[in-house]
């Protein structure tokens, strides 16, 4: 007899087909355990927040407004919380007027309502390479073809996207829209310099290509800097996600829209077929958080623990890791980007460093082609300081006696960095399992370790 | 109290399940399923997430018997059967001796051998060849002898994770840094072409072959744990006599290790040649796409009525005292 373990198989739509079980989550299961230090996830501090004021604002939303906290909103989002949020974006320097805006469930959906309302299937999305795993999850369930686009110390190589831009135009093609987390980048931790944020902004003029600027780490500087916003360059090209995760909290799940009208109203009718609204409660938080609390100390707060714990990651690095291991110095942001040198796989090592009590994510899972084998990402913002020092000194040992064990295995023969990308046939197509790697440089160390030590 | 008597009353039964292994997640979707069944069947279930502090939890619950949905090391190696032993409280499956025979695949196909079954010719190298004695050197040989494409996987652990086939000598080296990754030795065989088929033996009696045809040629981890990655048949679309072959070979090959209880029998199965064995699972995986289930339900035997059953064995073996048999 044949045995079914799914039923609704040929029901599903063809996007639902790429969705499976994946070892790598699975190993992510084993990371979320205590004895484990996990750099893996992307988690604020939430302790750091002020708890008696938290609790003061959440019992007075109750106390003050409970029928209406708890009763269904508008799909745009409350205007009040909406007029709050102009504040944030103003406090950065971002213009907006309340009218503009679409709150959403964290900046996510703001990025999956975005790529719903521009991609079909098959259509071009270029990126930075590497970014942000969630926006590749938004993206590519909505089967878009993404493309990456190298990044160095200045963040995305323009002038490699224009080149691309041009190479597509003559094939009469166009990308949807160009993805950008223009601040302190997810994973990369670079920033866009200003004069590439205009030559962006002028060849999304020359090719009318509409920007997604994705912008939840710009209030989490470490020198409190602030850099023009591609909202305020071209506000009639940008579509401009922003959320309150990491200047309050996930736990809210808050985020936003600002978009030109026409886009907005089909991101509010797409938003409401989804969920109708924003959860009222937690707006009506949110909104009487900005409203009555010191929000702005709060970010300080937050951008002091997450600068001191980069620099004991940064400190701990330079201290333990081999000489040939790079990474960046970040600026701001919750992440360090690693660069682990020749003949390690970090999707393979994985599971080692579980065994060995330390968690990141490899590479590979911030591009959409195979590529990003030879490089890490580490949490700095959730961790406390020793441990973080405990972890980084783990991790150090385990790329130490990896490198020697790749010596080993390979002798004269360790592969390249870039070579092991789509490296090792992880299915049925074993001989063409080569195919996939690409010879696409891969995004070289952004700053030398000398730099950040 | 008989054996035998005492489960026909409900039992409190420690689910064992989770723990730090690289398998977690799939124990945690086995621990659920059983918990759920064993309920179904009136025992007092009380799940646990396996830690530091299991044997005073134990302790202070005062479990009549432990069932092990722990899938990789510490959970199928042996080492909880024998600290369960210790403590004096029965247990679900093979006892620890056989556990840890069947946990290290060279090992138990060296067994497998002596009892002359089939496996494939492998050879296995630790990173101690390659670190202390210049193993590099001799990769080369390894096609030589065996010829591509080759099976290169962790020398133990399951859920194929960290198992790769390998086309030609270029992928060799990448293929055996990637299983090294979970185990310090791997084991490279001989890819033997056939068809895939799982046999589960419990308490000596087999159930239905099921043949395992994952959609997109390779049973690897997402064509094991995602519904409808992979299509089964029970038993087998094979001969009788194959099925019959597979079945003869399944029991004799947990002879060879004296795993009693339960045991999962991987195998290739080539027409009307002998089945080649793969390996033997002791801490076979019990989710919703898992082949035990499966062999089950094609066996007319509810999930509950195999969980329960796994419970009387554990608490037979302990009436007759035979744990360290």
């Amino acid at each position: 007899m044949r045995l079914d373990t799914d039923p609704y198989l040929q029901h599903y739509a063809d996007r639902v087909g790429g969705l499976s079980a994946s070892a790598i989550r699975a190993l992510f299961a084993v990371a979320s355990r205590p004895e484990i230090v996990s750099f893996a996830g992307g988690m604020p501090d939430t302790s750091a927040l002020d708890f008696d004021a938290v609790t003061e604002v959440v019992a007075s939303v109750l106390a003050d407004d409970g029928p209406t906290a708890l009763q269904y909103g508008i799909g745009q989002g409350r205007p009040e919380l909406r007029e709050r949020l102009i504040d944030v974006m103003a406090h950065e320097g971002v213009p907006g007027h309340p009218d503009d805006l679409v709150v959403t469930v964290g900046g996510q959906q703001g990025l999956e309502l975005t790529a719903k309302c521009f991609v079909n299937p098959g259509d071009i999305v270029l990126a930075e390479g590497p970014t942000y795993v969630g926006g590749l999850g938004a993206l590519t369930s909505h089967r878009a073809d993404v493309r990456h686009v190298p990044m160095d110390a200045d963040g995305m190589q323009v002038e490699v996207l224009a080149d691309r831009l041009d190479e597509l135009a003559r094939d009469g093609r166009r990308p949807k829209f160009v993805y950008t987390i223009p601040n302190h980048q997810n994973p990369a931790g670079v920033s866009l310099s200003i004069p590439r944020r205009h030559r962006l902004v002028e060849l999304a003029e020359q090719h009318d290509l509409v920007i997604l600027e994705d912008n939840p780490y710009g209030l989490i500087d470490f020198a409190g800097e602030t850099r023009v916003s591609l909202r305020e360059l071209a506000p009639e090209r940008v579509v401009y996600v922003s959320t309150m995760s990491k200047t309050f909290a996930p736990g809210v799940r808050t985020g936003w829209i600002a978009a030109p009208a026409p886009i907005r109203d089909k991101l509010v009718l797409l938003r409401e077929a989804a969920d109708l609204c924003p959860a009222h409660f937690t707006q009506m938080v949110v909104e009487r958080w900005l409203e009555t609390q010191p929000w702005q100390a709060q970010i300080e707060r937050f951008r002091a623990t997450y600068q001191h714990r980069a620099e004991v990651m940064l400190e701990a690095l330079g201290a333990h890791m081999p000489p040939d291991v790079t990474w960046n110095a970040p600026g701001g942001g919750l992440f360090v980007w690693v660069s682990v040198g020749d003949g390690i796989d970090t999707a393979d090592l994985l599971a080692k460093a579980v065994q060995h009590r330390v968690a990141y994510v490899p590479g590979d899972g911030f591009y959409a082609d195979g590529s990003g084998h030879g490089h890490l990402r580490l949490n700095f913002s959730y961790p406390p300081p020793e441990r973080i020092r405990e972890g980084i000194e783990r991790l150090a040992t385990l790329i130490t006696d990896e490198r020697e064990l790749a010596r080993a295995v390979y002798g004269d023969r360790v592969p390249a960095a870039g070579d092991l990308d789509g490296g090792r046939p992880s299915g049925s197509d074993a001989t063409t399992s080569r195919s996939r790697a690409t010879g696409r440089p891969d995004m070289p160390p952004v700053v030398a370790r000398e730099a950040s030590s | 109290m008989s054996p035998d008597t005492a489960v026909a009353e409900a039992l409190h039964v420690a689910v064992l399940n989770g723990g730090s292994s690289l398998e977690r997640e799939v124990s945690l979707a086995s621990g659920s399923r059983v918990t759920t069944a064993l309920e179904s069947r009136g025992h007092r279930v009380t799940r646990l997430d396996v830690d530091a502090g299991l044997i005073t939890h134990l302790d202070d619950l005062d479990v009549d018997v432990a069932f092990l949905a722990l899938h990789g090391s510490t959970g199928e190696d042996g080492t909880i059967q024998s600290l369960l032993d210790l403590v004096g409280i029965p247990h679900t499956g093979p006892n620890g001796l056989s556990s840890a025979l069947a946990w290290d695949k060279p090992v138990a196909q060296g067994l497998h051998r002596r009892a002359g079954l089939v496996v494939a010719d492998h050879v296995v190298l630790s990173q101690a060849a390659f670190r202390d004695l210049g193993a590099a050197a001799a990769v080369t040989r390894v096609g030589d002898l065996l010829g591509f494409p080759l099976v290169v996987k962790p020398a133990a652990g399951g859920s194929s994770l960290g198992l790769t086939i390998v086309a030609d000598q270029a992928h060799l080296p990448p293929a055996i840094m990637g299983a090294f990754s979970y185990n310090d030795r791997v084991l490279i065989e001989q890819f033997v072409v056939g068809a895939e088929v799982a046999v589960t033996v419990v308490d000596g009696q087999t159930l239905p072959p099921v043949e395992i045809t994952p959609r997109d040629g390779q049973y690897d981890f997402a064509a094991r744990y995602t519904p409808g990655a992979t299509e089964f048949h029970a038993p087998s679309r094979l001969s009788d006599a194959a099925n019959a072959a597979a079945e003869d070979a399944a029991r004799r090959a947990c002879e060879a290790l004296g795993a009693h209880h339960i045991a999962r029998v991987d195998m290739i199965l080539a027409g009307g040649e002998t089945p080649t064995i793969l390996e033997v699972n002791t801490g076979p995986g019990l989710t919703a796409t898992s082949l035990v289930p499966l062999a089950a339900q094609a066996a007319g035997l509810s999930f509950a009525d195999l969980c329960h059953r796994l419970v009387e064995l554990a608490l037979r073996r302990a009436g007759r005292d035979e744990s360290r048999v």
